[in-house]
């Protein structure tokens, strides 16, 4: 084919009107007359709405091409169900992390207009992850989205452990990085190709795989479980989670998670799918590590933050059960789970980020002694996310567990069931901890502040009828992520 | 008819019972007026129901006993299960009509007398709802036409008297003493139970009239309990028996009665005195099919009655407190049905039932007048010097003595002669021992009730002057009950005499008692020397005597009996040790027992061992693994690297290798 051969651009419309998007509103940005802190806020609210629009069509544009699966670039890039339903969820986190921060940057101070821009790049990098289909697109997405990342975790450059928790993340995400490199080049070393199709067709046979590239294969999965930040690799989150401004936690705790694991997913079960009993182990050994890590670190913090880092381990823990197990069932139950944990989660930051006291913004658990008194509704919203985190039915929580718990069952993975059962079990702990904090402590000092901003209401509204609706009308989530799945493993 | 007698009362505790939960509020004149009102109601729709439930009992009572028309009223299904059949359903013989008199009209007086005797208490609607629950429970009672339903009522009465003796909960004697009556029924109620269910192994029926059709065949059969072989009636009947010793406050199993007087005075009347405690007599009676075909049953009760009849009277004779002398007088005068029973004079130990609830049920609420009057004072020895101001209650309680004394021609005088008689007819040592000791028994509650009318009501007074000046006599609402029941302890003995133990009573009883023919000492107590008939009659003016001797004439002389027989009154004062005694043999290793499995069982090793060893190793490990997070990226960075190494040897290991 000649290189000056237009390729059809269709399937990736998204991800280019996106990139323009981003681009365009740098532009924009870069011209506003930010010299007095007026115009810093114009600039940067002005950009704000802009990319709350501009994400929320993109999600348009995703549902309109969304349909058959289309390759182009020369197969370095899909479109499939796959990816429209996990990009939906994507832009959908975006936005919400969009709305939430706005409000919390410019009472912190550090409302910037950039911050959208490297958002939209951060969720550019995203999409393309989940449209991957070759090691080295998968490559370039990862590395768009992980250096938009490093940034915004050090975003509030001005301070110490904002800064900090930049660096820890970089020189990691790079050491990371290094392995799945390392990894990829060994398997295209011993298969001689980084494309999907071509690698899986390699595998249909059978045939044995050299140990070479199962040893490739064991780095690339270092390299994505970092990303998750899956045990052992995880060691980044708690401190990344409590330095990094909070809004930038939020958007860590669900975008790049959703985007990671159904990249793993898409990793795994695409071009190694039939090398499933190579790696299930691993993937098993990482699951139940991270679910009993997850729930038993998370009872020793203080800071809600980092409990909420330990919360995240603990749920990528049951969402790799959805992985382990290998089959379409699996891949429904982890995207029914992540759409779940989307909303609960940003529930969660948006109380989280209401805590403020005495014009600072307050992260300890015990801040939130007493708030059934002096705010009982957000304690009410945060307790249905605590009991939906928990499991406790009829929330959502509670459905997205089954599902993957009845996966693992049907796949006769048992052991691993039960052990999320226990694990479950032992995060309840903290969970209730927090609600028993609100409804049952005396408040220690002043109140937390108020009225909360209407942003964070209207998202906390929002997200709190959908746990609380979802066991009413699951249906149109689990139809699409069934509908997802069997496209990753039809195609 | 019968269902309207026993559903009156249920009806009543329900209105009434939902009453007690309106708040009338606090303190506020309309709060006050309010708070009348719904006492007013409380107390008139228990009342009212049981007034016609009474006037309804009189007329069942002529037709079944008197007319001779006895029925089962079959009212739905209660269990079916394989062979199991219970039916909700009621006995209405002669013996169950008599229960329904007694039971209903004292019932009654007391629902009436309690309008007066609890106005000023701030729980008037829920006291009257227990009052009528109780009244319930006790009609299922008697009328039950299967054990089962009997032992529903039995429990049923079982939970009232434990509500109402705890009804002022805030006392805590209140409460240790409805506790106590309840476990010590607990021990009377597992025997009644494995009775039951013994009864149900052998005539694979709980139901009375098939039991009984069947008794006859089965007095060869052996029951075999844990491989030995015993005469299975025996068995039933003697377990039976544990259960009404509970009930009816036996020696042994009697000790809970005398705390029970921690309840309001009414309670103490018509649970503790005329109805409850003589479930047991009934049930005992009502078995008699069964308790006719074994002679070591019918000893064992006799014995047993005697030695109750005995031990109480002594007590009775040292206490001060005039509702234990009463209570101890009662345990007495259940003593004396007992051991009627134990020489097959049911009809006598009924007999003597039904005039002691009325002549009991008058001493009670007359003593209720009289600590009504003394400001609530019990104790005998701050009395004193107030007959005069209260002449009504004076003669009240007179009469009622009298009765219980049985002088001629008071109610006790009847009934307890013809038991005495019927144990010197029988004509065996049993029926010897228990005449013996009831002759002295007798002498004794001859001596205790004068001493107690003497000690409340002569001599000078022993209580403070603001006391005194306040004495006063009980309003009408309280007088009139006390009447009615004067009356039948005037008269039911001469009226009853015939019917029950005179020569109708072949004809009153029908087929609800069965007495063998070779049990001849109710027929034979007709025939008995003058001295045995002239000697109860003898022994209470004797006893009666002295007590004037000991308490009017000669005031000094009881402190000097006292000092010459020491030992032995501390003793009997001291109710013969049986408190003591139970408290070291069951209450403190229980309670040590309890502890040693808190502690140490509960609080050391379970506990220990689970949820707080399970949430501390988590605690620790959550501290453990926190600990991991360093901060520095060195370690961060060493860990992924060892994950790696890990995941690929790991694998080389099992895979390639």
């Amino acid at each position: 084919m000649p290189i000056t051969e237009v390729p059809n651009l269709a399937p990736a419309l998204p991800e280019i009107f996106l990139g323009l998007a981003a681009m365009s509103l740098l532009m924009l940005g870069v011209f506003q007359n930010t010299t007095g802190p007026d115009g810093v806020m114009k600039a940067s609210r002005l950009t704000s709405g802009l990319g709350i629009v501009m994400l929320v069509l993109a999600m348009v544009l995703v549902v309109t091409v969304s349909g058959d699966r289309l390759l182009t670039f020369d197969g370095l890039f899909v479109s499939d169900p796959f990816a429209s339903f996990v990009k939906v969820l994507i832009l959908i986190a975006s936005t919400f992390s969009l709305i939430l921060a706005e409000d919390w940057m410019e009472k912190q101070g550090c409302h910037r207009f950039e911050y959208v821009i490297v958002i939209l790049f951060a969720t550019l990098g995203m999409m393309m992850m989940v449209s991957a289909n070759n090691m080295l697109s998968l490559y370039m997405g990862l590395e768009l989205q992980s250096l938009s990342l490093y940034i915004l975790a050090a975003f509030q450059r001005d301070d110490m452990r904002s800064t900090e928790a930049g660096v820890k993340y970089f020189v990691l995400g790079a050491l990371a990085s290094g392995m799945l490199l390392y990894g990829m080049s060994l398997v295209y070393g011993f298969s001689g190709t980084t494309d999907f199709d071509a690698l899986a067709a390699l595998f249909a046979g059978g045939t044995e795989p050299a140990a070479g590239l199962i040893i490739g294969l064991v780095f690339i999965i270092a390299g994505l479980t970092f990303k998750v930040s899956g045990v052992p690799f995880h060691m980044w989150t708690p401190d990344v989670y409590e330095g990094a401004p909070t809004p930038v936690t939020a958007f860590f705790s669900v975008a790049p998670k959703v985007a990671a694991l159904a990249l793993f997913i898409r990793v795994m079960n695409g071009p190694f799918g039939d090398l499933a009993s190579q790696w299930q182990q691993i993937i098993i050994a990482i699951s139940v590590a991270s679910m009993l890590l997850g729930g038993f670190a998370a009872i020793a913090q203080t800071n809600i933050k980092r409990m909420m880092a330990y919360s995240s381990i603990g749920h990528v823990g049951y969402a790799l059960i959805g992985l382990a197990v290998a089959n379409e069932t699996g891949v429904r139950a982890i995207l029914v789970y992540l759409t779940i944990y989307v909303f609960m989660n940003i529930g969660t930051f948006a109380c989280i980020m209401a805590m403020r006291r005495s014009d600072r913004a307050v992260e300890n658990i015990g801040d939130l002694a007493g708030l059934a008194k002096t705010h009982p509704a957000m304690a009410a919203a945060m307790a249905v996310f605590m009991f939906s985190m928990a499991g406790i039915p009829p929330l959502a929580g509670f459905i997205g567990k089954l599902y993957i718990f009845l996966a693992a069952v049907e796949a006769g993975f048992m052991m691993l069931a039960i052990i999320g059962v226990l694990a479950s079990v032992v995060s309840a702990y903290y969970y209730l901890r927090i609600i028993k904090i609100m409804y049952f402590d005396k408040p220690v000092t002043t109140p937390l502040e108020t009225p909360i901003p209407k942003r964070i209401v209207g998202v906390l509204v929002i997200t709190s009828i959908f746990v609380l609706a979802f066991v009413v009308f699951p249906n149109p989530v689990i139809n699409a992520a069934g509908v997802a799945a069997s496209a990753l493993f039809s195609g | 008819m019968i269902e309207a007698i026993v559903f009156l009362p249920l009806v009543g505790f329900a209105l009434v019972g939902l009453l007690a939960f309106v708040d009338p509020g606090t303190d506020t004149p309309e709060a006050k007026a309010k708070k009348h009102k719904i006492d007013f109601a409380s107390q008139w729709i228990t009342s009212g129901s049981l007034l016609l439930s009474m006037v309804l009992s009189w007329v069942v009572f002529n037709d079944v006993a008197l007319e001779g028309n006895a029925y089962t009223v079959q009212l739905m299904t209660w269990i079916q299960s394989g062979d199991l059949e219970l039916n909700w359903a009621f006995k209405v013989d002669t013996l169950t009509a008599v229960m329904l008199v007694v039971v209903t009209t004292v019932s009654a007086m007391v629902h009436v007398y309690s309008i007066g005797y609890m106005h000023h208490d701030p729980d008037v609607p829920r006291f009257m709802a227990y009052l009528s629950l109780f009244t319930f429970a006790m009609l299922m009672l008697v009328t039950a036409d299967n054990l089962v339903q009997l032992f529903f009522g039995w429990e049923g009465v079982g939970l009232a008297s434990y509500l109402l003796i705890g009804f002022w909960y805030t006392k805590p004697s209140a409460n240790a003493a409805a506790i106590k009556a309840f476990v010590v029924n607990r021990v009377g109620d597992f025997g009644f139970v494995l009775g039951i269910l013994a009864c149900y192994v052998i005539f694979d029926t709980v139901n009375l009239d098939q039991i009984f059709a069947r008794a006859g065949e089965m007095t060869q059969v052996n029951i075999s309990i844990f491989s030995g072989e015993f005469h299975a009636i025996t068995v039933i009947c003697l377990l039976l028996f544990i259960g009404a010793m509970g009930k009816s406050a036996q020696l042994g199993l009697h000790t809970w009665l005398p705390d029970a007087m921690e309840g309001p005075t009414p309670v103490s009347a018509l649970i503790h005195a005329a109805t409850m405690v003589t479930a047991g007599i009934f049930m005992v009676v009502r078995m008699s099919p069964l308790f006719e075909y074994s002679d070591l049953a019918l000893q064992v009760v006799a014995i047993v009655g005697a030695s109750t009849a005995i031990f109480a009277a002594t007590v009775a004779c040292t206490q001060f407190d005039i509702k234990r002398v009463i209570a101890y007088s009662t345990c007495s005068q259940l003593g004396y049905m007992f051991f009627a029973i134990g020489v097959s004079a049911y009809n006598a130990a009924i007999f003597h039932l039904m005039t002691h609830a009325f002549f009991k049920a008058l001493l009670f609420l007359g003593a209720g007048s009289v600590i009504h009057a003394m400001s609530d004072e019990q104790d005998m020895r701050k009395m004193g010097g107030i007959w005069k101001s209260i002449p009504v209650t004076y003669t009240l309680m007179w009469i009622g003595s009298l009765a219980l004394v049985g002088i001629w021609p008071f109610a006790g005088f009847y009934s307890k002669d013809i038991v005495l008689e019927a144990a010197w007819a029988a004509h065996t040592l049993v029926g010897d021992y228990a005449f013996w000791l009831g002759i002295t028994a007798a002498f004794l509650t001859a001596f205790y009730s004068w001493r107690l009318i003497i000690m409340s009501f002569h001599g000078s007074p022993r209580a403070d002057e603001t006391v005194m000046a306040h004495v006063h006599e009980s309003p009408k609402i309280m007088i009139a009950p006390l009447f009615v029941l004067a009356f039948g302890a005037c008269f039911a003995g001469l009226v009853g005499y015939g019917w029950f133990v005179g020569d109708g009573a072949g004809v009153f009883w029908a087929n609800s008692i069965l007495i063998l023919p070779e049990h001849t000492a109710m027929v034979d107590a007709h025939h008995v020397p003058m001295w045995v008939k002239y000697l109860p009659l003898v022994v209470g003016v004797a006893g009666i005597t002295l007590a004037y001797v000991m308490y009017m004439f000669a005031p000094n002389l009881p402190q000097m009996v006292v000092n010459a027989i020491r030992p032995v009154h501390k003793f009997v004062f001291n109710k013969w040790y049986f408190d003591e005694l139970y408290d070291a043999m069951f209450v403190r290793p229980a309670f040590m027992a309890g502890k040693g499995f808190w502690k140490t069982g509960d609080g050391a090793i379970i506990d220990g061992m689970g949820p707080d060893g399970v949430a501390s190793t988590a605690d620790d490990t959550a501290r453990r693994v926190a600990a991991l997070q360093s901060g520095y990226l060195y370690h961060y960075a060493f860990s992924m690297l060892i994950g790696v190494v890990l995941m690929v040897s790991w694998y080389l290991f099992t895979h390639a290798g």
